[in-house]
Order: structure tokens, then C-alpha cells, then sequence
């Protein structure tokens, strides 16, 4: 049972210590991580995959309850706290989706059935349907985005939870996210994306390699977090009819204009 | 003194990782000297003498390379002796993935690209299956599902092997290379192979350039599996 995740701060790119000592997230949090391409956050959650014991280049100690893991708990894949879904947007194994799928799930001493669960719930959140025996090198970046969710939400299904930049692969992130971050988990989501940032509870702010600073997602950015969903929904609407091939007649942006109007 | 002998497919990453773990040892204040095997051309040894060790570079030209390493190690160990070192290193250019140049006292490690694909550690033979310790490589760049089945089927092949998830770009996990490398044993005056080298005795090793069987003489095994000895 994992209650809570600490990461200890070690240093940035230049070797100065992180301005944010410690980290503590609790069991059901989300956290975002924010900041500027090359500030470190891919390494954070690399950091935090690998359970790092001040033995990679930040030198960041994670410990779990409080205390430090095993060296198995670290590296059996059996045992593993954490599931993670990285940035990559293509599998580089050449093996059919079933055959890869049944041997990740041998791998996490999960049962051969979850295979056909895990393409049903990818193709709820991809265009053109994936099939058993198709060649995973073959899919196309949303597609494989898919599978990867599914797999992750399914196979590796970890009491942690890490996503790195879940918008940009075409595929519906509102519902990938929701898939991923079961409850009770601790969820880790890195990204450049408002909508995504407003709806953790707190997020890390990135900078130079060194965690700057932790801001909490304050109640005036929880109310604009409605609204930017709202927008989302209207994006992905229209992304939908160009997609089908429709036509876009109108752009409805009434519910908009109605909450500044009635804020004079 | 311990040796340390750093096998890998190609473009893996070996001298990368070597570089990480060879600073981390000089932080400690162990000294090593680093010996690059390669075939025909490398500037390898340059890098390495940026780190500031002692290299020596041994180019094994129309020779396989970890032959050519092999009987050549005790020549390399006084080297290494008479420059004070606590460490020899050796790189290996190993290519046909049929030798592992490890001997019972070194410490094996083999470097693999895990974007090479999952069945990549079935492919590779002696240099992984004899080895102490596997540094997977590039792992950044494949999906987390991908990356555990690559360490399975290590697992498949070499059941003891240490695995150790490592970057050559950024350093990640080379510190616990070197924790292996200060915990490895010291090396004997006589060390001997972990695993014989291929056999390969015919007329093609001493230079014949003709492709067929009739120009050919020695231990010659056909496709269909049957194998002869032909000569005198």
C-alpha cells in the first residue's frame, strides 16, 4: 500500500542545489510538472520511474512511505510501484499487438486475458481501430499512443502513475487521463498544455534541471479550468467534424461572452 | 588489480558508458587505464583521454578483434601495472556476437541498445550469456512496456545477470556500474575464457578470397548442418 511518495531535492544542470527541497504527494493527488522544453521535466519523472537513490545525475533520492525501496521493488517489473508513459510516440518492437501485449503481460505477472481489454479500451480512444494482428512498428502515432495508455491503465497497473505530455498525440486526453489516473493513485503529469495544468492540484515548476518552485492550483484557476474544459470540448468538436469531413458552419462562443458580461 | 572488459554490439553506447563510469571511479580517486579494441579506425581514445586516463589504442585490422584482444591481455594488464592503475579497462569491438572476450576473474559487462529490438538478447550469445552485469541502453527512447520485455528476455538468456538501465547521454545509471566495477575481483596472473572463442579453421582465415567449397580446405560446415574435415 503506498500512502505517499517524498522526493528529496538534489541539484540542477549547474550543480546548485533545487530551490524545492522536498516533495511530498499524497495517495489520490495529482501533480503537474510545467516549465520550458529542456528544464528537466522529462528527467524528474525519470527520476521518479526508476525510484532514483541519489544515484543519477540530480542526485534526487525518492523514497516511498517514508522509506527507501528495494532494490527489487526498483527493478522486477513484478513488483514495480510505478507505471509510466513516456513521450514516445512509436513502438520499435517487431511483434504482432497480441503477441507483444501477452509477453508485457507475462512480464508483469498479469493474466493473458487483459490482452483483448487492452485493444478494446485503445480503440476507444483512437481514430481507425487497432487489431490483434497487426504489426505494432505498422500503427500510426496516435494509434500507438493508444495502446501505450491502455497498456499502461491495464498491464502496468501501478499505485504511481507518471505521463509525459499526454496532448500531443492526436487522442482524446480528457479520457486518456481519466483512464490512467485510477483512483486512489498518485499521478504524475508532465505538460505544456493549460488545460491539463489547471486540472492537478498542485504542479512543480520547472527550471535549469532544478525543481523551482510548487505552485498550488489556486480557486480562481480551478473556476478557469471549467471554462478552458469547455473550450476543449468545443475544439474537439470541430476536430471531429473536419476529421469526418464535414463542413464547419458556425463557431459557437456564446458561453464565453456570457461569463465576462456578467462579470461587468 | 581489476579488469574490467566492456562488450557491445555496435553504436550501443559502450564508450559513452564507460566514459560516465570512468569519471565516477576518478571522483573516488581510483585510477584506471583504458585500453579501446577496434578494428579499423577509431578516434574513441580520444575521448577517453579527455576524461584524462592513460589510453592505448589496439587496432586489430584483417584480424577478428577479440582474438586479437585476448592474447594480447597480458601485455595490456602490465601496462596498466606499470602506470599505477587500480583498473584496466578493455573495449572490445566484438562483432560477429559469436566471442565473449570475458575471463573467469574480469568483470563482464555487455552494453545493448534496447531499440535494437526485444529479441536482440536471443541474437547476441556468448558476450551476453557469459556476462556479470547487461547495461541497457537508449531505453528513453522506447515505451516502458517495450523496456521490460527487452530485460525478460535478458533474463531469458542470462538468468544471473545484474541488469542496469543506463544512458550514455545524460550518465543515468552509470554510477551503479561503477559500484559493480569497485566490488569486481581481483585478476589473476593466469586467466583463462569464460567461453571458448568459434571455432574456425579453414582456408577463408588465412586469406582465401574464392567463395566456393571446392577452394576450400579445413572444418568446412554445410548449410544442411553436416560438417567435414577436408585436407591431409
Amino acid at each position: 500500500m503506498i500512502d505517499k511518495i517524498t522526493v528529496t531535492g538534489g541539484y540542477d544542470k549547474q550543480g546548485n542545489k533545487e530551490p524545492v527541497e522536498e516533495v511530498i504527494i499524497q495517495k489520490g493527488e495529482i501533480f503537474g510538472v510545467v516549465g520550458p522544453t529542456g528544464s528537466g521535466k522529462s528527467s524528474l519523472i525519470g527520476d521518479i520511474e526508476q525510484l532514483a537513490q541519489e544515484d543519477t545525475f540530480s542526485k534526487r533520492k525518492i523514497l516511498i512511505n517514508g522509506e527507501e525501496p528495494s532494490y527489487d521493488d526498483r527493478t522486477n517489473p513484478r513488483k514495480k510501484m510505478v507505471a509510466q508513459l513516456s513521450q514516445n510516440m512509436n513502438f520499435l518492437a517487431d511483434m504482432e499487438v497480441g503477441e507483444f501485449l501477452s509477453l508485457h503481460a507475462k512480464c508483469r505477472g498479469a493474466k493473458n486475458a487483459c490482452v483483448d481489454k487492452v485493444i478494446e479500451l485503445a480503440n476507444t480512444l483512437t481514430g481507425e481501430p487497432i487489431k490483434k494482428e497487426h504489426e505494432l512498428t505498422i500503427l500510426s502515432g496516435g494509434q500507438s499512443r493508444a495502446l501505450m495508455v491502455a497498456d499502461v491503465a491495464i498491464i502496468s497497473d501501478s499505485p504511481i502513475v507518471l505521463i509525459d505530455e499526454i496532448e500531443n498525440a492526436g487522442i482524446r486526453k480528457h479520457d486518456a487521463l481519466k483512464v490512467l489516473s485510477g483512483h486512489g493513485k498518485i499521478v504524475m503529469v508532465v505538460t505544456h498544455d493549460p488545460v491539463l495544468a489547471l486540472m492537478t492540484d498542485k504542479r512543480i515548476v520547472m527550471k535549469n534541471g532544478g525543481m523551482e518552485k510548487i505552485v498550488s492550483t489556486s480557486p480562481q484557476e480551478k473556476f478557469i479550468s471549467k471554462k478552458l474544459n469547455k473550450i476543449d470540448e468545443l475544439m474537439l468538436h470541430l476536430r471531429e467534424k473536419v476529421r469526418r469531413g464535414e463542413l464547419v458552419e458556425d463557431l459557437d462562443i456564446d458561453f464565453l461572452e456570457l461569463e465576462s458580461s456578467r462579470k461587468k | 588489480m581489476k579488469m574490467v572488459i566492456v562488450a557491445g554490439t555496435p553504436g550501443s553506447g559502450k564508450t559513452a558508458v564507460l566514459i560516465h563510469a570512468l569519471k565516477s571511479l576518478k571522483l573516488k580517486n581510483l585510477k584506471s587505464s583504458v585500453v579501446k579494441i577496434d578494428c579499423l579506425y577509431t578516434d574513441d581514445d580520444k575521448k577517453f583521454a579527455k576524461v584524462g586516463v592513460p589510453v592505448k589504442l589496439g587496432l586489430s585490422m584483417d584480424m577478428c578483434p577479440d582474438h586479437y584482444a585476448i592474447y594480447n591481455l597480458e601485455d595490456m594488464l602490465s601496462w596498466a601495472h606499470s602506470n599505477d592503475s587500480d583498473y584496466l579497462m578493455v573495449e572490445t569491438a566484438g562483432l560477429c556476437h559469436r566471442c565473449a572476450p570475458y575471463t573467469i576473474n574480469s568483470l563482464g559487462v555487455c552494453v545493448i541498445d534496447a531499440t535494437s529490438g526485444p529479441n536482440t538478447p536471443l541474437k547476441v550469445g556468448p558476450f551476453l550469456s557469459t556476462a556479470d552485469i547487461a547495461v541497457v541502453t537508449k531505453g528513453d527512447m522506447i515505451s516502458q512496456a517495450e523496456r521490460e520485455i527487452f530485460r525478460e528476455k535478458i533474463l531469458e538468456v542470462n538468468p544471473e545477470a545484474k541488469i542496469i538501465e543506463a544512458n550514455g547521454l545524460s550518465g543515468q545509471g552509470c554510477l551503479e556500474l561503477a559500484d559493480e566495477m569497485m566490488k569486481a575481483k581481483e585478476v589473476s596472473e593466469e586467466e583463462e575464457l569464460r567461453h571458448s572463442a568459434p571455432l574456425a579453421v579453414c582456408t577463408l582465415c588465412v586469406g582465401e578470397t574464392k567463395v566456393n567449397k571446392k577452394h576450400h580446405r579445413g572444418i568446412l560446415r554445410r548449410i544442411d548442418g553436416f560438417e567435414s574435415y577436408k585436407g591431409e
